[in-house]
């Protein structure tokens, strides 16, 4: 157990545990409580979308029950796409929908007792590295190369390195700003269950709104805000 | 010189609170931040979701640094890079 990360303690448990382990190419790897959880939140959205579409089929002319809470959710994220990217939204919208519902619930899952996948720099390094590609794509696609270069030297050429480096910290400061909260909360409740177990009866539950609902809540929107204003920056240019 | 094990974690645990320190600065600037949202909200009560909602996205920005300093924290506590 103790080669995943950190290593275990008794009475404080937010710890990713490795659940089994598999050889593959000579290497051990592990499944860990990360992957699991992952896969929980994930069956929900499929669950979830799976309902909405039959519900969709269904409906007629005016929407009812299910299809009216799935109406309410994508006109919510539509427009908050559309408030921040404008007239550039159009082929972002379904990307920033599906990470702000992922994020969102992998972020609030620690309230149902899972440890929050996001809580595990493995988890958010990628979802920063998505937008490094998305970023870096647009920039070359809507500025091209001339206007990537002048872009890279804008007050001198000699200050390219400082810029490049400004870039590349995009992308691991959004994933550790995510990482750092989530893991924060986390680590909060392991404390309050941990060492004030005897005590810790019905009030954790104002702590749970606070540290899942609300700062999950509030990063999943830092997150896909940042994501697409960093997407509109390198297509206006 | 040899060292033994149990002063680097002494250290290490004196180390991650100096670290947790740099949350001063992120909550000096949070209550700056949410001053002024006061006072802008004072004075033009109709944006005051607007106000809200850039003011919650400036603060979680703010935040980051002091984030930074408890992930030194927890790296000195719980991954213990300076033991041998």
């Amino acid at each position: 157990m103790t080669g995943i990360l950190m290593a275990g303690s008794a009475e404080l448990d937010f710890f990713i545990h490795g659940v089994f382990s598999y050889e593959l190419f000579g290497q051990t790897f592990w499944i860990t409580t990360t992957h699991i959880c992952m896969l929980i939140v994930m069956l929900v959205i499929i669950a979830f979308c799976v309902a909405v579409n039959l519900a969709l089929k269904k409906a007629g002319e005016i929407p009812d029950g299910l299809a009216n809470v799935a109406e309410m959710i994508v006109d919510a994220l539509d427009n908050m796409v559309a408030g921040v990217m404008g007239k550039n939204a159009g082929p972002f919208a379904n990307y920033i929908g599906t990470i702000f519902l992922f994020i969102l619930l992998s972020n609030i899952s620690g309230i149902f007792g899972l440890r929050p996948p996001t809580a595990d720099y493995g988890v958010t390094f990628p979802l920063g590295i998505m937008t490094f590609t998305l970023i870096t794509f647009n920039k070359f696609k809507y500025q091209k190369v001339k206007g990537v270069i002048a872009g890279l030297c804008d007050p001198w050429p000699f200050w390219a390195p400082i810029n490049l480096i400004g870039d590349i910290a995009v992308p691991i400061s959004l994933s550790l700003r995510l990482f750092a909260n989530v893991l924060s909360g986390t680590v909060m409740m392991a404390l309050v269950y941990g060492l004030l177990s005897r005590i810790a009866i019905a009030w954790p539950a104002v702590l749970h709104v606070y540290f899942d609902l609300f700062s999950g809540a509030i990063q999943t929107y830092v997150f896909c805000m940042l994501t697409m204003t960093y997407i509109n920056s390198a297509i206006d240019g | 010189m040899e060292y033994n094990t149990n002063f680097i974690l002494g250290c290490s645990a004196i180390g991650a609170g100096l670290a947790v320190i740099a949350g001063i600065g992120p909550g000096v600037g949070q209550g700056i931040a949410a001053g002024y949202a006061a006072s802008a909200v004072g004075r033009n009560p109709g944006a005051k979701s607007d106000v809200t909602s850039t003011m919650l996205l400036g603060q979680a920005v703010a935040e980051t640094t002091g984030l930074y300093g408890l992930l030194v924290a927890m790296l000195l506590l719980f991954v213990k890079p300076l033991v041998p």
